[in-house]
């Protein structure tokens, strides 16, 4: 058998091939030569052998018939063997392989081979593809290496560990022993990889943590060794364009950030150096930049003072300016995660930031965005609003979405005035308009019934854009429904803001009947139309137009509309009398959550919202009766009844706070409305991301234990506290209702009586669907003000249908703790 | 760091440095979907992005893209270093590396990598360090493992050698019998990393 070729010739050969079909012919012909000199157990040409197929490897090429011959390579004498079997192992021998495993013998005998490069292979393959069985096995090797006093292996060693401990944590202990003196090396080497082992045994396990934060008092050599970098002069060895080894910096900062995190002392005792590294560090390349984009993350986690904080967020300001790319992004992804806490030291950054939405590369633009609605205010939201208007016009489209629903939250948090919040709307509708999403028209609706004054100007103008274009879907919904609504002022032409425009009925219902048979409308809008139409005939005079409207649409072939205009139809005829009093104006909606489930009953046209009035009346005298039900339930005796929001009414309650709460809406920087306004006030760990020191609620949240109220038929809940700042009377305490069962429970309602010293206030919940097998919780909040500090006591009622059945409990709940009520 | 590839222009793997285990069904969908994603970026843009859960730091030399998969909690700005600390030592390790050297040699960049990072993290901080233990390594490759004596004529033209190879052979003594001096030459240019930097004797 002649000699196999060599790996050059192969790779020569294969790259001459000038079509894939070719490729392959040489790669299955070499294959086979492959494997025939594989079955003839040739030990002189075996590492050739699967040098290539390494090769035809990368390639794409399968070479799991390899896998066994790298074991035998690896468990030869000679070095080069064992450096193509380490690769080969590396690359095909992962741990999904049943034969891995017969490599933890070889690697063991090479952990404790004479020459330290074949240690090196044994140690490098381990650390980076052992598996928990092997690390298990050789763990104790790779302690023993980490204790040796060979530099070239003990970094090795200790890379090694951070695999083992990442595979099997539980072994992390055994290393502890052999990290007593890994600090105190002069190799460069051997501390980068021992800062990364104490790193990862700090973010694991917090009893190391405070292991290393008190007893090895770690923070004070971290800060020696840094300091020496920074002070030694250069070191050609470890130099970086002026800086002394900066990925030793990095992973320095980077681990006094993990100590330094919620602990005075320590955070104490590292910002001198904090600041020393903050000032003095070059800024002219990349790698200057990266240690300061280091300490600045650093010094935003830890309990720093706050001049180094301001300090921090002006070097995240110069970054902005920055002309590199990267580093301006970087800048932006921190800031993002600072705003929260540092919101005025970013506030000085603001036109900046504004800036960075004309940058052509997409992350940059998305970034600033989001930023940027994270920094609008009262005072700023003119100028911000123009800012965002005209990024809205010449955005992608991927981007106009989040940005049409971001103008939408904050024009309604802060519109100076009524007209301005109309025009900002307008403007979107009619830029973006396509965009937007379905939830906002209701939405937006609900906002210009409430600004009456505005009714005339508003119709007005949303009649002008209809002429202009009726394709996109919300802004012709939203119009349809105004002209409904307030045709008559438009036909009447009166309209204060602007120049009233003259407009006849027949006019208007050329464009609303334009609506019903355009193409581009879709059904939802058509619904919309049809039923502007109909209210026209209680404004309008030209009834018999509108009759004939709404009867040719009673054959229709959209079923929907269809029902609505054959309902229409039996208006004129049976209830004429009644139409003139469905018909009216619609009442002022309130105000709730921008989000809330109340959204989804509103979405579906105006028949419901129709029949929505007539059901108001009894629906407000429930909450009322259902008071009353508690009252009786409670023997009437020192309780009072509850001022609740629950889900489906819109009782007038509660709308301020909700206001109030909507304001924490936007801590994850604006476009995604989707939590609860419970929310911000009972998890602030989730909403301030890692880099903020402090919760919202400075004091108490961690101390107050958290106390199951009711757990029953599967549904659980628990209650946890805070305590309010501004008045510490008020106990704050949030309510998840958890369900184990195999079925949701749908229209869940919370109630709850507390005795006559107490005041009790219930604020609107995340939901009225409790999600089966605890895949999500419904959670409430609770305001309990308790003036005389006496023993917390409460009633409450749960009512839910359970599959398909109504269930409803009550319980007393008496275990409260003691610190929610003291 | 989860895992390094390199990749041409033309969307050819170069190599593929994985730190997490994954079936080579995943690697390859993770590898043609992140090569077609780093393909289409435009070069103005910055060489961060989110791809999945990960942060993909990519940065292009000549005609081969590095690119590396980094976690939430990595520094980018210093993942881009290390890319750069790499390239340097292979360009210092085949001399002006090109594409080429990497394809034909595939299996040094390989073991360069794993003299620079270990399960991810680097291993080593200067580049001297890693260069010597390479070349130690090359060595033990090609078993020169017997003692020759140092003649003071040999000096002068030893250290116009590069200084890296100067410290190797403090416990290799050099014999010049003439019959092995074309080896020994061999030796030298083996040794010292630039060629045109060693002085014949």
């Amino acid at each position: 058998m002649p000699a196999p070729i060599r790996l050059r010739e192969l790779i020569r050969t294969i790259r001459t091939a000038r079509t894939q079909a070719e490729e392959r012919e040489m790669i299955q012909k070499e294959c086979a030569a492959i494997r025939s000199s594989f079955r003839e157990e040739d030990n002189t040409y075996r590492c050739r052998n699967v040098a290539k197929l390494l090769y035809m490897h990368m390639l794409g090429y399968p070479a799991h018939f390899g896998q066994l011959e790298c074991l035998k390579l690896i468990a030869s004498q000679k070095f080069t063997d064992k450096r193509i079997g380490y690769l080969g192992a590396m690359l095909l021998l992962d741990e999904r392989q049943d034969v891995h495993l017969l490599m933890t013998n070889c690697i063991k005998n090479d952990l404790n081979h004479s020459t330290q490069y074949v240690q090196g292979l044994a140690l490098c393959t381990l650390g980076c593809m052992g598996s928990s069985e092997m690390c298990r096995d050789l763990a104790g090797e790779v302690e023993k290496l980490l204790k040796t006093s060979n530099s070239y292996l003990r970094k090795k060693a200790a890379l090694c560990a951070v695999h083992v401990i990442r595979k099997v944590p539980e072994l992390m202990e055994m290393f502890l022993p052999a990290t007593k003196n890994l600090l105190s090396e002069k190799n460069h080497g051997v501390l980068h990889t021992s800062v990364v082992l104490l790193t990862e045994m700090c973010e694991r396990s917090p009893d190391m943590l405070s292991h290393f934060r008190k007893n090895e008092k770690l923070v004070p050599q971290l800060v020696r060794i840094l300091k020496n970098l920074i002070m030694s002069g250069y070191s050609p060895e470890h130099d970086v364009s002026g800086i002394s080894d900066p990925f030793l910096q990095v992973r320095i900062l980077r681990l006094l950030r993990i100590l330094g995190k919620g602990d005075d002392d320590s955070s104490e005792a590292m910002n001198d150096i904090l600041a020393q590294v903050a000032t003095n560090t070059e800024t002219s390349k990349n790698v200057g930049n990266a240690i300061l984009y280091e300490t600045v993350l650093t010094i935003m986690d830890i309990k720093s003072e706050s001049g180094l904080r301001v300090l921090a967020i002006n070097i995240l300001g110069r970054f902005l300016l920055n002309n590199d790319k990267n580093i301006r992004y970087v800048a932006l992804t921190s800031l993002l995660k600072t705003v929260q806490t540092d919101h005025n030291a970013v506030q000085r950054h603001r036109s900046t930031i504004v800036d960075c939405l004309k940058d052509l590369d997409v992350s940059i633009k998305r970034r600033a965005m989001e930023l940027s609605f994270a920094l609008v205010n009262g005072n700023n939201i003119r100028g911000m609003m123009k800012e965002l208007l005209y990024f809205l016009d010449s955005c992608d489209p991927d981007f106009k979405a989040d940005c049409a629903s971001g103008i939408f939250l904050a024009a309604e948090k802060y519109a100076p005035s009524k007209r301005w919040h109309i025009d900002t709307i307008m403007r979107v509708l009619t830029t973006a308009g396509s965009y937007v999403r379905d939830d906002s028209v209701p939405n937006l609706i609900q906002l210009i019934t409430n600004s009456v004054e505005m009714h005339a100007y508003t119709v007005q103008r949303l009649y002008k854009a209809l002429l202009d274009d009726i394709s996109q879907q919300p802004l012709v919904q939203v119009a349809s429904w105004c002209i409904g609504e307030y045709g008559d002022l438009l036909v009447s032409g009166q309209c204060e803001e602007e120049e009233p425009i003259q407009v006849s009925e027949d006019e208007v219902l050329d464009v609303l009947e334009g609506l019903l048979v355009s193409n581009l409308s879709t059904p939802v809008t058509r619904g919309y139309s049809l039923t502007a139409i109909m209210k026209l005939s209680t404004r309008f005079s030209s009834l018999n137009r509108i009759k004939k409207v709404v009867s040719i649409y009673g054959s229709s072939i959209d079923v929907e509309l269809q029902q609505r205009a054959v309902e229409y139809n039996a208006l004129f005829k049976k209830y004429d009398h009644m139409r003139s009093a469905l018909l009216e104006r619609m009442p002022i909606m309130e105000k709730t959550a921008t989000n809330g489930p109340a959204e989804i009953v509103q979405t579906n046209g105006e028949t419901d919202s129709t029949i929505l009035d007539t059901k108001h009346l009894p629906n407000i005298t429930q909450p009322a009766s259902q008071a009353n039900d508690l009252l009786d339930l409670l023997g009437g005796n020192d309780v009072v009844p509850v001022i609740q929001t629950t889900v489906p009414t819109k009782p007038a309650s509660a709308g301020g706070e909700l206001l109030d709460l909507l304001g924490d809406l936007s801590l994850t920087g604006g476009p995604t409305p989707t939590p609860a306004p419970s929310v911000p006030m009972s998890q602030p760990p989730f909403l301030l991301d890692g880099l903020t020191s402090q919760p919202l609620f400075n004091d108490i949240a961690a101390v107050i234990p958290p106390m199951t109220a009711y757990n029953k038929n599967g549904l659980k809940i628990e209650f946890t506290f805070e305590r309010s700042n501004p008045n510490p009377n008020i106990a704050v305490i949030t309510i998840h209702a958890t369900n184990s069962t195999e079925a949701e429970m749908t229209e869940f309602v919370f109630q709850a009586a507390v005795p006559k010293t107490f005041q009790l206030q219930l604020l609107s919940p995340s939901s009225n669907v409790v999600p089966a097998l605890n895949q999500g919780s419904v959670t409430q909040v609770i305001r309990v003000l308790n003036p005389q500090k006496q023993q917390l006591r409460m009633r409450i009622k749960l009512t839910y249908t359970h599959k398909g059945s109504p269930v409803q409990d009550l319980a007393e709940v008496n275990n409260f703790p003691p610190q929610s009520w003291q | 760091m989860q895992f390094m590839l390199l990749f041409s222009r033309q969307g050819k793997l170069r190599l593929q440095k994985w730190y997490v285990p994954l079936s080579d069904k995943e690697k390859k969908k993770i590898t043609r979907e992140l090569v077609q994603t780093v393909l289409a970026r435009k070069p103005k843009m910055c060489s961060f992005l989110e791809w999945r859960d990960l942060k993909i730091v990519y940065k292009r030399y000549a005609s081969l893209y590095f690119c590396c998969a980094i976690e939430d909690q990595d520094n980018e700005l210093i993942t881009l270093e290390i890319i750069h600390r790499y390239v340097e030592l292979l360009d210092k390790y085949f001399g002006s590396v090109c594409e080429l050297d990497i394809i034909f040699n595939f299996e040094k960049a390989y073991f360069i990598l794993d003299e620079f990072l270990l399960g991810g993290e680097a291993q080593e901080t200067s580049k001297k360090n890693v260069l010597k233990a390479i070349e130690q390594a090359d060595l033990l490759q090609e078993n020169l493992d017997f003692q020759i004596r140092l003649l003071p004529g040999m000096i002068s033209g030893l250290l116009t050698v590069e200084s890296v190879a100067v410290s190797v052979p403090v416990a290799l003594v050099i014999n010049l019998i003439p019959s092995e001096r074309g080896f020994i030459l061999h030796v030298l240019s083996f040794w010292s990393l630039d060629q045109t930097k060693t002085k014949l004797i």
